[in-house]
């Protein structure tokens, strides 16, 4: 087995006297494809916005490429360009073409020569289908494609590691196959992914591992054939089965 | 020396003789107005990104103390402008600084320093205001690629927050257009003070009043239709151009 790039340790997060997150415990292998499930409010989010630092964790530790992770601002800044996330509602920049929204990550966190920069953006616009679109702003995208480009826009930061905090749920139906296709791309290119999603089939489909959370807790983390076809915790059980009617 | 009997007779009268003066008068308040608003969107956009300055947790404990004390003189400084009239400001500025410090300023750069720390504490409210109306989905695009705060700001949020603000700027440049009036009271020889003194020789207070009225009048109109029309064009294109894919390099 690969190493570690991520560790999870002991992590606590409490807003005020409510404790979204207990003890969580786990880890990330280079190339692995985590799949995290569970019921809304159970901590999901909370958990990538830990990992990602935007919040900050009440208790626990995260280790990344073997080193525990500062909170001083340069040091944050820094794990970010290495660690990307994509949200549910895209967040790309409406100021900046679809262009810009990939360039400008490069150019000035990475310090990219403008023709690297431009290289990459090209090079991952290409990737997600959107190059014809680079001058576009993102007011004039369906959901799907801001989607696609948010991905392209991680990925010009080459991080190691990306989340995605259900990256298709604030889209049409119609949309979320162009998204998961891209994602699944992603997979087979060997890039490493935590993936927030409620789109089961996809998670068996594409997970190297899946992680159950129910009410802060992860109540069951396994290979996806096992956590699916027979799960252990009565938890699991009934998850799963408000899924398959 | 025949007078005019009639009321157009006096405004005629008056516009002849005057002219150059009432001219000089506008001029004056034109630039205390254009000076006036730049250096108070200037002031008014630090002011307002200092006071929505987030404390990191994360950072040091001198810098979260050292913009603690910068948000609350500024605002203090916001409070206090906003609940004191533009007028007692004026006579504040221009008497203080000559009690105080010693120091005569000429009136028109008092006029100027008041219309700017004015305007600027206003504007501050509205650029607060328009920060805080962003998409926090904007800053969190930024942060989730590494970019810093600074760069966000300046990068993503600016941006949007100027190209919001851009209607309120040109209402402000309008409003300064009539606040100077009351530097008048400071011996600063805008339009209202030059109608003011002109009255002193034939004490046709209603004519010439109707004149500097007809003046402002002009003058703020076509400044918020031409305002309008830039506004327009700033607005930018609508539509995008799909990239052809060129065939691929040999
Ligand atoms: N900033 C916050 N302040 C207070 N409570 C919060 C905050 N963010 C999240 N919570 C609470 O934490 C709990 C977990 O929220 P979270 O968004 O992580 O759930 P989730 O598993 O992502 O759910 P969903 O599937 O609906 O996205 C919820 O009860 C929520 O109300
Ligand atoms: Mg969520």
């Amino acid at each position: 087995m690969s190493e570690p790039i991520l560790q999870v340790n002991h992590l606590e997060k409490s807003f005020g006297s409510h404790e979204v997150l207990k003890d969580i415990h786990f880890e990330v292998r280079r190339g692995e494809v985590i799949s995290v499930l569970g019921s809304s409010g159970s901590g999901k989010s909370t958990l990538l916005r830990c990992i990602n630092m935007l919040e900050m964790p009440s208790g626990g530790e995260i280790i990344f490429e073997g080193k525990p992770v500062s909170y001083r601002p340069k040091d944050k800044n820094h794990f970010r360009s290495r660690v990307g996330m994509v949200f549910q509602s895209f967040n790309l920049f409406a100021n900046m073409s679809v262009y810009r929204n990939c360039m400008i990550g490069a150019q000035i966190v990475n310090k990219r020569s403008k023709e690297e920069a431009d290289a990459l953006t090209m090079k991952y616009l290409k990737a997600v289908g959107m190059s014809e679109f680079r001058n576009a702003l993102p007011a004039q995208l369906s959901g799907g494609m801001k989607q696609r480009v948010a991905i392209a826009r991680a990925l010009c930061m080459e991080p190691s590691l990306l989340l995605f905090d259900e990256p298709t749920s604030a889209l049409d139906p119609e949309m979320v196959g162009e998204v998961l296709d891209v994602i699944q791309d992603l997979a087979r290119s060997g890039m490493t992914m935590v993936i927030v999603t409620h789109e089961m089939m996809f998670a068996k489909d594409i997970s190297s591992r899946v992680i159950f959370m129910d009410k802060g807790v992860i109540v069951e983390e396994g290979e996806p054939r096992q956590l699916f076809e027979n799960p252990q915790q009565e938890r699991t059980k009934e998850f799963l089965s408000r899924y398959r009617r | 020396m025949e007078f005019p009997t009639t009321f157009f007779g006096w405004v005629f009268f008056l516009v002849q003789r005057y002219y150059k003066d009432f001219l000089r008068g506008l001029g004056v308040t034109l630039e205390l107005a254009v000076i006036g608003t730049v250096l108070g969107c200037i002031l008014g956009f630090i002011v307002g990104m200092i006071r929505s300055l987030p404390i990191d947790k994360g950072s040091s404990k001198p810098w979260q103390f050292f913009v603690r004390v910068l948000q609350i003189i500024a605002a203090v400084y916001v409070e206090v402008i906003r609940a004191t009239p533009l007028m007692v400001q004026a006579m504040v500025l221009y008497y203080g600084t000559m009690s105080i410090w010693g120091i005569d300023i000429w009136s028109f750069h008092a006029g100027i320093m008041v219309m700017s720390v004015h305007i600027g504490a206003y504007m501050s409210e509205s650029v607060r205001g328009a920060i805080g109306g962003i998409d926090p989905g904007q800053m969190e695009g930024g942060q989730a690629i590494g970019m810093s705060y600074g760069q966000i700001m300046f990068h993503v949020i600016m941006p949007q927050v100027f190209r919001n603000l851009i209607p309120q700027i040109g209402n402000t440049f309008v409003s300064a257009i009539k606040d100077t009036s009351v530097l008048n009271v400071i011996a600063v020889t805008e339009l209202y003070f030059a109608a003011r003194t002109i009255t002193g020789t034939y004490y046709k207070f209603f004519e010439t009043y109707i004149i500097i009225s007809v003046i402002y009048f002009v003058l703020t109109f076509t400044v918020s239709r031409i305002l309008k029309l830039l506004e327009k064009r700033l607005k930018g294109p609508e539509n995008y151009e799909l990239v052809k894919e060129e065939t691929e390099e040999a």
